[in-house]
């Protein structure tokens, strides 16, 4: 016999945040997010969770599970125990017993400016060409899902609300590598703050919860490395013109 | 009151390509969605979008006519031939603008987009980024609606179309999810892009659990006929556990289906060069006949086996695939082949409109799969919904603009607020009483029923048992019990009414199914086992009446090739 401990908040509907505990039926193969149904179609309608897709592609189900940032369409019941606690993720908002407020998540993927910005004009009916190498360059960097599970993690969000955040450093990177891309140094720029990649302790949260398997801790090394770079040759072309 | 020039209802890729078709014109347009555009169903397309660019070798001779005619004959000759060909001949142009805006497609050895065979295709013609090409489309749209600073309301639930005693449309009804309030949203022009109903089958879809029929119920309420909604696609492969998709790309790239002696079993039904390769219809029909004639592994599915393809392949190729394999069901498709099951896919109706997304009531406009073009007549070929996803995404956010160019910017207040009542009156009806049934239950019996009743192989006999069940549920649904009164984040109103819509969606798909007596693309009767151009070459109409659907016909647009006997 398995217990969800869910925790439930409405701050509309003047419910105090606590934890709620239900019985779950004995059933093989369950996972979280159908557990989750499975209570508001049986037990208690008023319980509210994202979901979509249901295969772990759509990113609307992170959540935290037994202390560990997951999406509950993919994690099963079974080998959590008798007694399995899900709370929302953090650093945000709550709206409603695991429903976050995702803007200032959203607000931080905006900041790196996420869009190609070409080098040159594309060519007239064709596609700019791009090596099979150079593709490889932007492999797993473009495969995220914007879950915020990485967000969730990350004791430097917590602390540092302006954080751009592991799930907007990694965007920036995959546009800093497109060999199509030409606004290396504009989104540089963007990230080598104080706010942004250094501002990273580089605690490996966010790459161990990656539900997509991910390595945004990685992604932020490459960027540091990158910003140096960046920041020398500034300081470098600054020197020059002044002298 | 909030206006726009124009909403747009829904934020995967057709919405989002509306959109931005609209802001790039100047004009004032929103997107409302019940998701954040991100979490949208195209985002889960897997294989590819196809489009006759001829960057692979062995498709150097394709064309956008070869292109409309591989399409046109997958539709079993239903599609209307002028949609077809606006669609192919926009292909190429299209997917590179989607390239020059970032899609991080795959690649060959030259730079060019990779491109891979699909079922039903003359030629490779099927560009893809690995097996996650709606996932890096729909990142890149979301992307441009960034760059271009679209208004996006997010979470807010489209319950009711509104259109004036002049049949104009004038806007939407909305539930603020954040809020519970029940908002009039005003516009000149409404474009519907709410995708897919799979769950009207319940658990057995590849489907989203937020694909149901409410976006095409809703404006069928309000007027506007509906098309050709008895046609259902049945994906050949997806997971016999839980129905999430396989890509057809697995066969694409070489993949077998195998029964449980180990034969490759599409010999039988198909040419030896077609093999794996045929359109879905044909092959969803051919898996079922092994598992029902007991060739079935443990008389319930076969095997998509990918193991031949060797490691490299599937990872380079079908990492996505392997990853669900692996999280799902525990299986690595490298060392052990795949059970897989036909699943509910595709709806090939939906809200009748033209090539510029038109329906019969100015200013309300559909495009993607909750639209009827048509464009897939009676079976779709894959690869062409992401491609009408974003063309006709594209023509009807245009459209729109010039439609709205001269118009008063002003939401009509009358109009807004008999619509609101009718919500409220809906709202009440359905979840105000003090019924004992539970939703949920109805829910998973309708599945049952249309799996069972109105599945890959019809009759008669079973279809009129399928509709009595489905005038059971109806009745039930009636006496549900009460909606949960909590204010915000109300997702049991939510999935309530996305049963309501289902329930209103499938019985159409009944009437259509019983009253077309013949076999065409998708819809198989052994009753009527033969295509019957005489009597039913032509689309389904269905009007809402306060008696039931009402139904009726339409031409079918021929012209360019005229229908033939379809052989694979």
């Amino acid at each position: 016999m398995a217990y969800l401990k869910i925790f439930r908040y409405d701050p509309s509907g003047g419910v105090e945040p606590h934890f709620k505990r239900y019985e779950l039926p004995p059933e093989k193969g369950m996972t979280i997010l159908e557990a989750l149904f499975w209570i508001l179609e049986n037990k208690d309608p008023s319980l509210a969770f994202r979901c979509s897709c249901r295969e772990a592609v759509c990113g609307s189900c992170a959540v935290h599970i037994n202390g560990e940032y997951r999406l509950a369409c993919k994690t099963q019941v079974d080998p959590l125990g008798e007694e399995i606690t899900i709370r929302p993720l953090t650093h945000l908002p709550i709206f409603k017993d695991l429903v976050v407020d995702m803007k200032p998540f959203f607000d931080q993927y905006e900041k790196i400016k996420p869009y190609l910005m070409p080098k040159e004009e594309p060519p007239e009916s064709k596609e700019y060409f791009q090596s099979v190498k150079d593709r490889k360059k932007i492999d797993s960097l473009v495969d995220c899902i914007l879950c915020g599970a990485c967000y969730g993690s990350c004791p430097v969000a917590m602390g540092d609300p302006d954080y751009l955040g592991p799930h907007a450093l990694l965007k920036a990177l995959r546009f800093v590598q497109d060999t199509r891309d030409g606004a290396k140094t504009e989104r540089l720029a963007i990230v080598a703050t104080e706010h942004g990649v250094f501002r990273c302790h580089t605690i490996f949260n966010c790459q161990k919860v990656c539900p997509k398997d991910l390595d945004p801790t990685g992604a932020i090394a490459k960027l540091k490395m990158k910003s140096i770079g960046f920041k020398l040759k500034s300081m470098f072309g600054f020197a020059r013109s002044a002298g | 009151m909030i206006f726009h020039d124009i909403i747009v209802v829904g934020g995967g890729l057709a919405g989002l390509r509306a959109a931005i078709a609209a802001k790039m014109n100047g004009v004032d347009v929103a997107v409302i969605s019940k998701l954040h555009p991100v979490r949208s169903h195209s985002g889960a397309a897997q294989g590819g979008i196809n489009a006759a660019l001829a960057n692979n070798p062995e498709g150097k001779d394709d064309t956008p006519e070869r292109h409309a005619y591989d399409t046109i004959k997958g539709s079993d000759f239903l599609a209307d031939q002028e949609a077809a060909f606006i669609m192919t001949s926009t292909a190429p142009e299209i997917i590179r603008e989607m390239e020059h805006w970032g899609c991080p497609f795959s690649r060959f050895e030259d730079g060019s987009v990779a491109q891979r065979p699909f079922g039903g295709a003359g030629f490779p013609r099927t560009c893809y980024g690995a097996d996650r090409t709606g996932h890096y489309l729909l990142q890149t749209l979301f992307e441009q609606c960034v760059k271009h600073q679209v208004k996006i309301m997010e979470e807010w639930f489209v319950l009711g179309l509104s259109i004036d005693d002049n049949r104009t449309c004038r806007g939407v009804v909305c539930l603020d999810l954040h809020n519970g309030n029940l908002e009039m949203v005003g516009a000149n022009a409404v474009i519907f892009a709410t995708g897919g109903s799979g769950r009207m089958y319940g658990t057995k879809t590849s489907n989203a659990l937020t694909s149901t029929g409410l976006g095409i119920a809703m404006p069928f309420w309000a007027g506007v006929p509906i098309k050709d909604i008895e046609f259902v696609q049945f994906h050949p492969t997806t997971l016999f556990k839980n129905n999430v998709l396989m890509t057809e790309g697995c066969r694409g790239e070489g993949g077998y289906l195998i029964n449980k002696d180990g034969e490759r079993y599409m010999g039988r039904y198909v040419s030896e060069k077609v093999m794996e390769l045929g359109p879905r219809d044909i092959v969803s029909r051919s898996t079922q006949t092994e598992i029902e004639e007991g060739r079935g592994v443990e008389g319930k599915y076969v095997y998509l086996d990918l193991r031949h393809l060797g490691a490299q392949k599937i990872m380079e190729r079908l990492p996505g695939i392997r990853e669900i394999c692996i999280d799902f069901i525990g299986i690595d498709p490298i060392e052990e082949p795949i059970p897989i099951v036909p699943g509910m896919h595709y709806t090939m109706g939906g809200i009748d409109c033209d090539q510029d997304g038109k329906t019969e009531v100015p200013g309300f406009y559909a495009a993607g799969e909750c639209a009827c073009v048509s464009v897939h007549g009676a079976n779709r070929l894959g690869g062409n919904s992401l491609l009408e996803t974003v063309v006709f995404g594209r023509r009807s956010g245009e459209d729109a603009s010039k439609y709205v160019k001269d118009k008063e910017k002003k939401a009509q207040e009358s109009a807004l607020k008999k619509s609101l009542e009718e919500v409220k009156g809906q709202l009440n009806t359905i979840g105000g009483g003090n019924g004992k049934e539970n939703p949920y239950e109805i829910r998973d019996e309708l599945g049952d029923v249309m799996v069972k009743h109105f599945g890959i192989f019809r009759t008669g006999e079973e279809m009129k048992e399928g509709l009595e069940k489905l005038n059971g549920l109806i009745e039930r649904f009636k006496k549900i019990r009460p909606i949960d009164n909590c204010k915000a984040w109300n997702f049991d109103k939510l999935w309530i009414m996305e049963l309501a819509g289902n329930l209103c969606l499938t019985e159409c798909i009944a009437l259509g199914a019983l009253n077309r007596t013949e076999s065409r693309g998708a819809h198989f009767r052994r009753d009527f086992s033969k295509r019957d151009d005489a009597n039913w070459l032509k689309h389904t109409l269905y009007r809402h009446t306060p008696e039931g659907p009402q139904i009726g016909y339409k031409e079918v647009q021929l012209g360019r090739f005229e229908p033939e006997e379809r052989k694979y």
